[in-house]
C-alpha cells in the first residue's frame, strides 16, 4: 500500500538517487532538443538576412529589386499582399523588405557592442583582479562610477557627445555594458584564482604566467561566453530602443526601432506596421537568449558531471 | 536493554520500500527494509552514502518528497497505521509526536530566523505555548540541551553559534514537543570529538528519560556508543540486523565484516587495512555481490532472504560468515623499513603565524610550533577545528609566510624566500587534500591533471612527448586503470578522485607530501582502501607524509608520530604508539577519551578476530 | 551599531566618489564634442551666428577660461546643488528636471510596485509546481524578451485604438497611466518573477525547509515564514538592476505614450545637444541610484543577519 507524502521537497539528497540522475542527465544532452534547434535556426535565418539583405528578401518573398526605400505614395499603409507579404507604410515602402535590411543595424549593435564590451570588459576585470593592489583598486572604482548610472543614461551622454548613428550606436552601448562585464570578470577571477587548482598548481613550482594562460584565463573566460551570449539579446534591445527615440541610424534608412518609432503615428491605419518590426526585435532576442541558455546548460551540466 | 521484556513496540516497519521516479526511470532507493524499536531504546541504521538510510528515516516521517514512492506491509507507530494518514494528520504527528534532528546544524536551522524562532516552531505549530510563556519555554528547552546562556543564545542567530551549539540547538528544536521518538540523521558528523562525546551523551540522556532513539550514521563506532540494535544497510536493503553488542562482536554479513574491519581502532595491533574491491550495489542479486569475496554464482543472481542467524539476529546472507568460513585476523602490516631517522627532510622552527578577525583583533592561529619530518617517516598532526593544523600544513607548503620562526626543507631556507626562488623546488612538496575534486581544473581530463605534474617534460602534452606512459603508471600505482585517462574528475566517484589526487601529488617524484585531512569526506570502506594505498605507497616509494587528521584511528593506521595540536600550539609529540598508549598531555587525553570506539566488553576477544576476509584486488 | 555606522560612512564616501566621477565624465564628455561649443550653443555649426553672439556666448557660459577653471567652477556650482542653465530653454536644469519630475516619479514608483506585485503572486503561485511553473516561464520568458516600447506599442493599438479603453495620449488621470505601467511593468516583472521563484525554490530545497517540515509545518508557513525570506535576497540584488531598467524604459514610455517627464526632456537635450540638461540629469539620476542602492543593500543587511558583519 502507497503512503503519501508530503513534502514537496524534490529529492532527499541521498547520492544514490542522485548519481542515477546526474548519469542520465549526461546522456540525455547528447540529443540536441527541439527548441534550442529551433532557436539557433532562427538565428542562422537572420543572420543571413543582415549578411545579404537583398538576396534573403528576393529569396523568401520574391521580391526582385525591390529595396527598401522604394517609396511608392500610391499603395501606401496596404495590409499583406501578394507582392507586399508585411504590407506597405505610410510612404508605400514595402514593410518585410524593410524588416529584413533592419537586421544589419540590429544585429551589428546586438553582436557588436557585446563583443566590444566583453573584450573590454575581460581585460578591465582581469586587470582589477590582477593587476596589484593600486591598479586593481582603481580599476574597479571606475568601474563603480560607471555602473553607478543607468545604462541608458550612459548611452544617452555618449549619442549626446558622438551624435546619432550605428557606429555611435554601438559605442554608447559598449560603454554601458563593458563595466558590468568588468565587475563579473573580476569576481570570477578571483574566484579562480583562489581556487584549490591554482593552488595545486602553484605547488606544482608553474610559474604564474603559464597558470594564468593555462587555467585561470580559460576558465574565467569560458563561463564569461555564455554569458556574454545571454547579453546579446540586451544590447539589441538597448540598440533598438536607441533607435526607437531617433538616435541610432537615421532615416531613410531601416531599422526596427525607429520602423516602430514611425508605426506609433499610424497606429490606427495599419496594424502591420506595428506588429512586424518588433516581432522581428522579440523573436530574434528570444532566439539568442534560447541559445545562451542551452549552452549556459550544458557548461553547468558539464561541470557538476 | 536486549534482554527487557518485549512490549508492543513504539514503531514497527515491515518491508517498507521506498521508490523515485525520475525522468530516467525508477531507483529503488529502499527495498524491503523492516524494523522496530521501542520505548527507551535507540535503534541505529549504519550504512555509507546511497545506502538508502537517509531516505528510510525520511519516510518514516512522511517526509520522502513527493517522487516518492512509499510502500510498506506494516508502518504503524504509537499504535497508529502511518499509511492511512492524510497530510494533515502527517503534520500532527510530524514535530509532535516524533522529532527530526538532520545533520550539519548551520543548514538544518534557517540561517535567516533567530535560534529561538526556531526552537519555538514546533511549539507554535502544535499550539503548545501561550505567547507569553513562549520566551521562556525556548529558554529552558535550550538549557535543557546544553546550551549554556541560553536566554542570549535564543536571541541570536545560527551563524553566530559554533557547530555544537547548533546542534544542540537542533535537537531542542525536535524534542521541544515531546515526541516520543526522536529520529537523528547523522547528528554528529561535522562535530569535533569532544563535542560528538557531548552530543551523543545528550542523545543518550533522552534515551534513558524513555524517548526512543532512531540513529542513523555511517559510523559504526559512533553508534556503538548510543545504539542497543543496529541495522545495517547496503543497496538500500538491511542486509544484517540485531542486538548492538552481539552484531559488533562477530558480525555475519560480509559487508558488516568489512564494515566493521575497515573503522581505524585506537587499541589493538595496527593491523593492514582490508584491500577491498570498489563496485556499486548490484540491482539483481544481493546487492554486495560484486564487493563480496565469498560471493558465488547463486549470490550474483538471486536475492538472499532474510535469515534469522541466532538470538534476536536477522542476516540477508546466502554465506553467512562464520569463524570458519571467513574470520581471519588480519594480518600486522609488513614491518616498515626503520626510516633513517638521521635526516630531517623539513624543519620547522618557532613557528607563529597570526591572522586579522572580521571584529580587527587579532587571532593567532599557529603558536610557536617546532617539528621535525624525518625522511621516509610519517608524521601525524591532530587537533580539533581551529587547532592550526592546516595552517601549519600551509606554511610547510609555503602558501604563506609565518610571522616568526622559519621552515628548512632539506636543510636550506624554504620560508622567508622569494617565491621566484622557491619555485624551482615547489614540487618536492606535494599536497592531497579533503576536497580532491575542486583541487583539479574543470576543465582537464584525468590524463592532463596529472601530466601537467610530471616533471621536466612541457606539461600537457603528454601524449605527444610519451609522457603517457608514465601517466598511466601512475594510475596504475594508484590502482586506476588507464581507462579513466579521459574521464573528467567530475565524473569520477570519491574514491577514484583521491587516487587520481595522490597519482598527482606522486608525479614530480615529492620528498614531502602533505595530506590536509585526505579520507575525512569519504565512506569508511573507501577511507580503508585510501589509507591502505598511502601506506603502501609509503613503503614502496619512500616519500615523508605530514598527515593531518581531526581521526585519531585514521593517524594511527598511517604515523609513525603524531604531534597533537590545541589552539595554535604543539601540546604533544612524540612516538604514536606512546602517545596514544600514554598520554603526558591532559588535552590529549581527553581527546583519546572523547573518541568513539566499538566497546572492548566482553566481546573484545571475539572483535579482534571478527577481522577482514580480503580479496584478491 | 559601530560596524553599521562604519559602513554606511564607507557607503557615503563611495557615493560622493560616484557622483563626482559621473559629474567628470559629463564634463569631459561636453568638451570631447567636435567643434566650438558656442557653436553649439548658439544652434549648432550649420547656423549663423554673428562672431558678436558667439562672444556673447563664451562670456556667458565661461568658455573662454582655461578649461580646469571650467571643471572647478563646474564642480563649485554642483557641490551648492547648482546644475547650470540649459542651452536652450531659457531656464535652470534644476527647474526643469523639477518641472517633470512628478509626472515621472508617478510612473516609475507605480510601474517598479505593479512589477514586483506581479513578480511576487507569480512566483509564490508556481514555485514548486512544475506545470505552473513551466507555463509561468514561458510568459516570463516572453515579457523579458520583448522591448518596453513595443510592448507599448501594441497595448496602444489593442485598448487604445481598437477597444478605446484607455486615452491615446495625455497626461490626465490614472487612466492614462495604466497601459505605460503595464509596459513598464511587464519585462521587469519576467525578470524578478523568475528570480524569486529560483530563491523560493532554492529555499524550499534546503535542509532547514526540510526540518521545519519535520515540525509539522503547514506549507504555506514554511513558504511565508521561511522560503519567502530567503527568495528576497536575490531579489534585492537585483533590484538595483530593475531599477535601471525601470529608468531606462521611462525614457522609452514616455515616448512612446507621449507623456510629459524627465525622460523626454532627456530625449529633446541630446537631440538638441543641450549639454548642461543632459549633464544634469544624469548627475541627478546617479545621486538617486546610489541612494536608491545604498537603501537596498542596507536592506539587504536587514534580512539577512549573515551580513551584518561584513565591512562593505
Amino acid at each position: 500500500m502507497t503512503v503519501p507524502q508530503t513534502a514537496a521537497t524534490a529529492t532527499p539528497y541521498d547520492d544514490g538517487v542522485r548519481a542515477a540522475a546526474a548519469r542520465s542527465r549526461t546522456s540525455r544532452r547528447r540529443v540536441p532538443r527541439p527548441v534550442p534547434l529551433l532557436a539557433a535556426a532562427f538565428f542562422v535565418l537572420v543572420f543571413v538576412a543582415a549578411a545579404f539583405p537583398g538576396l534573403f528578401a528576393s529569396l523568401f518573398a520574391g521580391l526582385f529589386n525591390q529595396g527598401p526605400n522604394v517609396v511608392d505614395p500610391a499603395a501606401a499603409l496596404r495590409g499583406p499582399s501578394q507582392g507586399h507579404p508585411f504590407g506597405t507604410d505610410q510612404l508605400g515602402r514595402d514593410v518585410f523588405a524593410r524588416v529584413v535590411y533592419g537586421a544589419r543595424p540590429s544585429l551589428l549593435v546586438g553582436l557588436g557592442s557585446t563583443l566590444l564590451a566583453g573584450a573590454a570588459g575581460s581585460v578591465w576585470g582581469l586587470l582589477a583582479a590582477l593587476g596589484g593592489r593600486v591598479a586593481g583598486e582603481a580599476a574597479m572604482r571606475v568601474a563603480d562610477v560607471f555602473l553607478a548610472f543607468p545604462s541608458i543614461l550612459m548611452a544617452l551622454l555618449v549619442v549626446a557627445v558622438l551624435g546619432p548613428g550605428t557606429g555611435h550606436a554601438v559605442v554608447a552601448i559598449t560603454i554601458s555594458l563593458a563595466p558590468g562585464f568588468a565587475r563579473i570578470v573580476r569576481v570570477q577571477a578571483l574566484v579562480v584564482r583562489g581556487s584549490p587548482y591554482v593552488r595545486a598548481a602553484t605547488n606544482l613550482g608553474l610559474p604564474p604566467w603559464r597558470i594564468l594562460c593555462r587555467h585561470i584565463v580559460p576558465n574565467v573566460l569560458a563561463p564569461l561566453l555564455i554569458l556574454a551570449t545571454l547579453n546579446v539579446g540586451t544590447a539589441i534591445i538597448a540598440g533598438a530602443s536607441l533607435s526607437f527615440l531617433g538616435l541610432g541610424p537615421q532615416p531613410p534608412d531601416p531599422e526596427w526601432g525607429s520602423m516602430l518609432a514611425q508605426a506609433r503615428d499610424y497606429l490606427d491605419a495599419s496594424w502591420t506596421l506595428a506588429v512586424f518590426p518588433g516581432a522581428a526585435i522579440t523573436l530574434t532576442v528570444m532566439s539568442v537568449s534560447v541559445i545562451g541558455r542551452e549552452l549556459q546548460a550544458r557548461y553547468e551540466g558539464r561541470e557538476s558531471r | 536493554m536486549t534482554g527487557a521484556a518485549p512490549a508492543e513496540p513504539l514503531l514497527a516497519v515491515e518491508r517498507l520500500s521506498v521508490d523515485f521516479t525520475t525522468r530516467q526511470g525508477v531507483v529503488r532507493a529502499v527495498r524491503d527494509v523492516s524494523l522496530s524499536l521501542r520505548a527507551g531504546e535507540c535503534l541505529a541504521v549504519v550504512g555509507e552514502s546511497g545506502s538508502g538510510k537517509s531516505v528510510t528515516a525520511r519516510a518514516l516521517l512522511g517526509l520522502a518528497g513527493r517522487t516518492a514512492d512509499v510502500r510498506a506491509e506494516i508502518l504503524s507507530f504509537e499504535g497508529r497505521d502511518l499509511r492511512r494518514l492524510s497530510p494533515g494528520q502527517w503534520r500532527k504527528l510530524r514535530g509532535r509526536r516524533a522529532g527530526y534532528v538532520l545533520q550539519d546544524a548551520l543548514t538544518s536551522l534557517d540561517p535567516l530566523r533567530r535560534v529561538g524562532d526556531e526552537v519555538a516552531e514546533p511549539l507554535e505549530v502544535h499550539g503548545l505555548a501561550s505567547r507569553d510563556t513562549l520566551d521562556e519555554q525556548v529558554i529552558e528547552l535550550l538549557a535543557e540541551a546544553g546550551v549554556p546562556d541560553a536566554d542570549v543564545r535564543y536571541l541570536q542567530y545560527p551563524h553566530e553559534l559554533s557547530g555544537g551549539l547548533r546542534q544542540r540547538a537542533l535537537i531542542a528544536s525536535a524534542i521541544a514537543a515531546r515526541p516520543s521518538l526522536l529520529v537523528a540523521d547523522e547528528p554528529t558528523t561535522a562535530l569535533d570529538v569532544t563535542v560528538q562525546a557531548q552530543v551523543l551523551d545528550l542523545l543518550k540522556g533522552m534515551k534513558d528519560a524513555g524517548t526512543a532513539v532512531l540513529l542513523i550514521s555511517h559510523d559504526l563506532a559512533v553508534v556503538a556508543r548510543l545504539a542497543d540494535h543496529i541495522a545495517i544497510l547496503y543497496g538500500g536493503m538491511v542486509v544484517e540486523r540485531g542486538p548492538a553488542a552481539a552484531l559488533l562482536a562477530a558480525p555475519a554479513h560480509p559487508y558488516a565484516v568489512d564494515l566493521l574491519a575497515a573503522v581505524p581502532s585506537l587499541d589493538g595491533p595496527v593491523t593492514e587495512p582490508p584491500a577491498l574491491r570498489s563496485a556499486p550495489p548490484a540491482e539483481t542479486g544481493c546487492p554486495y555481490a560484486p564487493r563480496c569475496s565469498l560471493a558465488d554464482d547463486r549470490c550474483a543472481a538471486e536475492l538472499p532472504t532474510p535469515v534469522p542467524y541466532g538470538p534476536d539476529r536477522m542476516v540477508r546472507c546466502w554465506r553467512p560468515v562464520t569463524d570458519e568460513t571467513g574470520r581471519r585476523p588480519r594480518p600486522a602490516p609488513p614491518a616498515q623499513p626503520a626510516p633513517a631517522r638521521g635526516r630531517a627532510v623539513v624543519t620547522v622552527r618557532g613557528v607563529t603565524k597570526r591572522f586579522r578577525s572580521p571584529d580587527a583583533s587579532w587571532r593567532t592561529a599557529v603558536d610557536d610550533v617546532s617539528f621535525d619530518l624525518m625522511a621516509g617517516e610519517a608524521l601525524g598532526l591532530v587537533g580539533e577545528s581551529g587547532s592550526g593544523k592546516s595552517t601549519t600544513a600551509r606554511i610547510v607548503l609555503a602558501e604563506f609566510e609565518p610571522d616568526a620562526g622559519s621552515v628548512l626543507l632539506d636543510g636550506q631556507a624554504w620560508s622567508g624566500l622569494r617565491e621566484r626562488d622557491r619555485r624551482a623546488r615547489r614540487s618536492r612538496v606535494q599536497l592531497i587534500d579533503q576536497d580532491p575534486l575542486s583541487s583539479f581544473d574543470p576543465r582537464f581530463t584525468v590524463e592532463r591533471v596529472i601530466a601537467e605534474a610530471l616533471p621536466g617534460r612541457s606539461r600537457g602534452d603528454a601524449a605527444r612527448r610519451g609522457g603517457r606512459d608514465r601517466v598511466v603508471e601512475l594510475l596504475g600505482e594508484v590502482g586506476l586503470d588507464a581507462g579513466l585517462l579521459g574521464r573528467r574528475p567530475g565524473q569520477l566517484s570519491g574514491g577514484q578522485r583521491q587516487r587520481v589526487a595522490i597519482a598527482r601529488a606522486l608525479a614530480p617524484n615529492p620528498e614531502v607530501i602533505v595530506c590536509d585531512e585526505p579520507v575525512s569526506a569519504l565512506d569508511v570502506t573507501v577511507q580503508a582502501q585510501i589509507l591502505a594505498l598511502l601506506a603502501r605507497l609509503r613503503r614502496e616509494v619512500g616519500v615523508s607524509l605530514l598527515f593531518i587528521s581531526h581521526d585519531l584511528g585514521v593517524v594511527r593506521q598511517v604515523c609513525d608520530r603524531v604531534a597533537v595540536m590545541k589552539d595554535g600550539a604543539v601540546v604533544e609529540i612524540g612516538e604514536i604508539d606512546t602517545v596514544f598508549r600514554s598520554p603526558r598531555a591532559a588535552y590529549t587525553r581527553a581527546l583519546l577519551a572523547a573518541v568513539p570506539r566499538i566497546d572492548a566488553g566482553p566481546a573484545a576477544g571475539k572483535l579482534a578476530s571478527a577481522m577482514d576476509l580480503k580479496g584478491p584486488t | 551599531m559601530p560596524p553599521l555606522a562604519r559602513w554606511l560612512s564607507r557607503r557615503l564616501a563611495l557615493t560622493l566618489l560616484v557622483l563626482w566621477g559621473a559629474a567628470t565624465l559629463a564634463f569631459v564628455g561636453m568638451r570631447l564634442v567636435p567643434g566650438d561649443p558656442a557653436r553649439v550653443i548658439a544652434g549648432g555649426v550649420q547656423a549663423h551666428a554673428t562672431p558678436e553672439v558667439l562672444d556673447a556666448i563664451r562670456e556667458r557660459y565661461g568658455l573662454r577660461e582655461p578649461i580646469v577653471v571650467q571643471y572647478a567652477v563646474f564642480l563649485g556650482r554642483l557641490a551648492r546643488a547648482d546644475l547650470g542653465e540649459s542651452y536652450q530653454l531659457n531656464q535652470s536644469v534644476g527647474g526643469v528636471v523639477l518641472e517633470q519630475l512628478g509626472a515621472t516619479a508617478a510612473l516609475a514608483a507605480g510601474a517598479a510596485l505593479l512589477g514586483f506585485a506581479l513578480a511576487l503572486t507569480l512566483a509564490l503561485l508556481t514555485a514548486g509546481r512544475p506545470r505552473a511553473r513551466a507555463l509561468s516561464r514561458a510568459v516570463e520568458f516572453c515579457a523579458i524578451s520583448t522591448p518596453n516600447f513595443w510592448i507599448g506599442i501594441l497595448l496602444l493599438t489593442v485598448f487604445s485604438f481598437h477597444l478605446r479603453w484607455f486615452p491615446v495620449l495625455g497626461d490626465d488621470g490614472v487612466a492614462a497611466l495604466v497601459l505605460p505601467w503595464v509596459a513598464l511593468a511587464l519585462p521587469i516583472a519576467g525578470v524578478l518573477s523568475q528570480v524569486t521563484r529560483e530563491g523560493l525554490e532554492r529555499a524550499l530545497d534546503q535542509p532547514f525547509a526540510l526540518t521545519a517540515r519535520s515540525r509539522g509545518a503547514t506549507e504555506n508557513r514554511i513558504r511565508l515564514r521561511h522560503a519567502l525570506r530567503h527568495a528576497a535576497l536575490p531579489v534585492l540584488t537585483l533590484s538595483g538592476w530593475a531599477l535601471g531598467e525601470l529608468l531606462a524604459g521611462v525614457v522609452v514610455v514616455e515616448t512612446v505614450f507621449a507623456r510629459q517627464g524627465v525622460g523626454q526632456v532627456v530625449v529633446a537635450a541630446v537631440n538638441g545637444r543641450d549639454f548642461p540638461v543632459v549633464t544634469g540629469v544624469v548627475v541627478l539620476a546617479a545621486l538617486c541610484f546610489s541612494l536608491i542602492n545604498t537603501g537596498l543593500d542596507l536592506l539587504y543587511r536587514v534580512v539577512d543577519p549573515r551580513m551584518r558583519q561584513a565591512a562593505l
